[in-house]
């Protein structure tokens, strides 16, 4: 055997992006059942917090979309298997556009719908209940 | 004895064209490669393909969600004199749905880990119970709009109500499609067994259905824990 039969390119443990290890069916109840339980924990916690009266009320909605937000990744790591594993990138990719478009949309919506109320003249009772349910109020033409 | 013989000049001609070898194996199908990044290149395998683009639909899915939950957040006060989200909300309700699809979610993970097992009656039974806690989360959410119906909250009642039917609805619409996705998928299991496609199928199903209780997660909390709580 002579030195050109070393081929530089023949890493012998070389595998397919994404491939993942074999793993045993124990590994994944164990994975599942973490992710069970955390979000057990979290989405306990977003229903008793209201009750419990431990967060300053105006503060409520933040908690609440906290803890949401923390549900969801636990759920995208424990259920989905979204790790930052090399091959895990392109999941991670696809993932940070979709959210980029859903706080695009959501944050945006609400902040372009908040500042046209904050611009909007306003009106006397009457007239905003004739706005928001026209069928409750026929417009009838005036007899003169 | 080498085999190692003297580049032709075509060989030379395909390395100055590309260098590093995107996509093409070196010496003919199966020989090792040693590509740009960590030595790994050439399309993956089609499950990996197949989950991709699976994964890809469900941000679809997801950014659509996110227009009917703008819709929401925008229309949430706008009541019209008539009932509010405070009035209506039973979050008891809502605590066993939410623990229904939680659950339903979890087992599903343990029906894929059989279906990876290749056993195929831990599948069946797994898929069986996600599908009977997926049929419970429907049966609890079409009461709970046929109780808001006969409390006079229709859909048309306010624009708050619009918002709330259609952006529940399209979630129950989804779990929906999912049981009948479900159903299907045991068929297959048991006429086709666990051939590639089989498998492939409930790889995306499971993802579907994890991806529904993370819909569920945002909607529970924007609509109904954040409405009875403000």
């Amino acid at each position: 055997m002579s030195e050109l039969d070393y081929d530089p390119h023949d890493l012998g443990h070389d595998h397919a992006p994404g491939d993942e290890p074999a793993e045993s069916a124990g590994h994944w109840v164990m994975n599942y059942s973490i992710g069970l339980a955390l979000a057990t924990i979290l989405t306990v916690g977003s229903f008793i917090l209201p009750a419990l009266g431990l967060v300053w009320g105006p503060s409520l909605p933040v908690a609440l979309i906290v803890l949401a937000i923390a549900q969801m990744g636990v759920h995208l790591v424990f259920f989905l298997h979204i790790t930052t594993g090399p091959d895990n990138t392109n999941n991670v990719l696809a993932l940070a556009f979709g959210v980029m478009m859903v706080g695009l949309l959501v944050i945006g919506s609400i902040w372009i719908m908040a500042n046209m109320h904050h611009y909007m003249a306003p009106m006397p009772p009457e007239a905003m209940t004739h706005m928001q349910a026209p069928a409750a109020a026929p417009t009838v033409p005036p007899a003169f | 004895m080498s085999d190692i013989v003297p580049a032709s000049a075509e060989a030379v001609q395909r390395v100055r064209e590309d260098p590093h070898r995107l996509g093409h194996r070196a010496h003919g199908e199966g020989a090792p490669v040693m590509g740009a990044g960590h030595g790994e290149t050439g399309p993956a395998n089609s499950r990996i393909i197949v989950g991709y683009g699976f994964w890809i639909f469900l941000l679809s899915d997801i950014v659509m969600f996110s227009a009917f939950f703008a819709a929401y957040a925008v229309l949430m006060n706008a009541t019209a004199g008539g009932p509010t989200g405070r009035e209506l909300f039973e979050l008891p309700r809502v605590a066993i749905e939410t623990g229904c699809l939680l659950l339903s979610s979890f087992v599903c993970g343990l029906s894929f880990a059989a279906s990876v097992a290749k056993n195929r009656m831990w599948t069946q039974i797994f898929l069986l119970i996600t599908g009977l806690l997926g049929a419970a989360f429907l049966y609890l959410e079409i009461d709970e709009f046929i109780g808001f119906a006969a409390q006079g909250a229709t859909p048309q009642r306010s624009a708050f109500l619009s918002a709330f039917f259609s952006l529940v609805g399209l979630h129950g619409a989804h779990v929906f499609v999912g049981l009948l996705w479900l159903g299907t998928m045991m068929a297959q299991v048991q006429a086709k067994g666990f051939s590639r496609m089989v498998q492939h199928r409930l790889l995306c199903f499971n993802l579907f259905w994890h991806a529904l209780d993370i819909i569920w997660v945002a909607l529970f909390t924007v609509v109904y824990l954040m409405g009875a709580a403000t």
